[in-house]
């Protein structure tokens, strides 16, 4: 597993090839998350995000099988079109792949201690968190939808 | 008693401090009375303590609930919801 919150860019490219090679996986799913039109500064507690986010790989562990896990957090001034976040998981088969990604991706947006400031023309706001981040997440609690 | 509290994001622009250490009177011993004992010197921290679901709590990096106690040399951070990711 690694888990690094950094300021600096990533190479998402070497961080899929990687994990691709160890010869059991068949299957290495990733996410990149992208600043989307408005500059940001992204606050973090240092030291508990690399907690939390160790925890939510763990979880994703222990409910689905998988070979290795990647997960990098950008912090600190970022622009439209940079890279903030990655997460990389390596599994024999697809499925638990793609699952286990999603997974770390909706328990990280609503658990790991970071806070989005826009820098917007008309001044400075703090993010809102969003009720449908809330609702990605608990669907991983609901027994009926459960992936796993 | 002496804690640690620290302030994160909006938070700790409203407050105007990221980091205190503050001495807790007895009888404040859990996470709500410490919030309690925050929200009541007044001013910003009345403002910012107002709304309960605005603001999450972590003790020693790990998230608690309300009836969770506080110890000597503990570390509280307050926040708001996250937005990472």
């Amino acid at each position: 597993m690694k888990v690094s919150v950094q300021k600096d860019d990533f190479d998402a490219g070497a961080e899929i090839r990687a994990l691709s090679r160890d010869s059991s996986v068949g299957a290495v799913a990733s996410f990149v998350g992208v600043v989307r039109e408005v500059p940001m500064t992204l606050e973090h507690y240092a030291g508990m995000t690399e907690r939390e986010i160790t925890k939510i790989v763990e979880q994703a562990g222990s409910r689905w099988r998988v070979r290795d896990v990647t997960v990098i957090h950008r912090y600190g001034e970022l622009r439209p079109t940079d890279q903030i976040v990655l997460v990389v998981v390596a599994s024999a088969h697809r499925g638990d792949a793609f699952a286990a990604c999603e997974f770390i991706m909706d328990y990280l947006k609503t658990r790991a201690p970071f806070w989005k400031k826009e820098l917007r023309p008309e001044g400075a706001r703090w993010v809102e968190a969003r009720a449908s981040d809330d609702e990605a997440a608990e669907r991983w609690e609901s027994p009926a939808k459960k992936a796993g | 008693m002496k804690i640690r509290i620290l302030f994160f994001a909006s938070l700790r622009e409203q407050l105007g401090t990221g980091a205190e250490e503050i001495e807790l009177p007895a009888d404040v011993a859990t996470v709500s009375a410490l919030r309690a004992h925050l929200k009541a010197r007044g001013g910003a921290y009345a403002k910012a303590f107002a709304d309960k679901s605005l603001v999450r709590i972590a003790v020693n990096q790990e998230m608690v609930s309300p009836a969770d106690a506080v110890k000597q040399g503990d570390e509280v951070a307050f926040f708001p919801p996250v937005t990472g990711g």
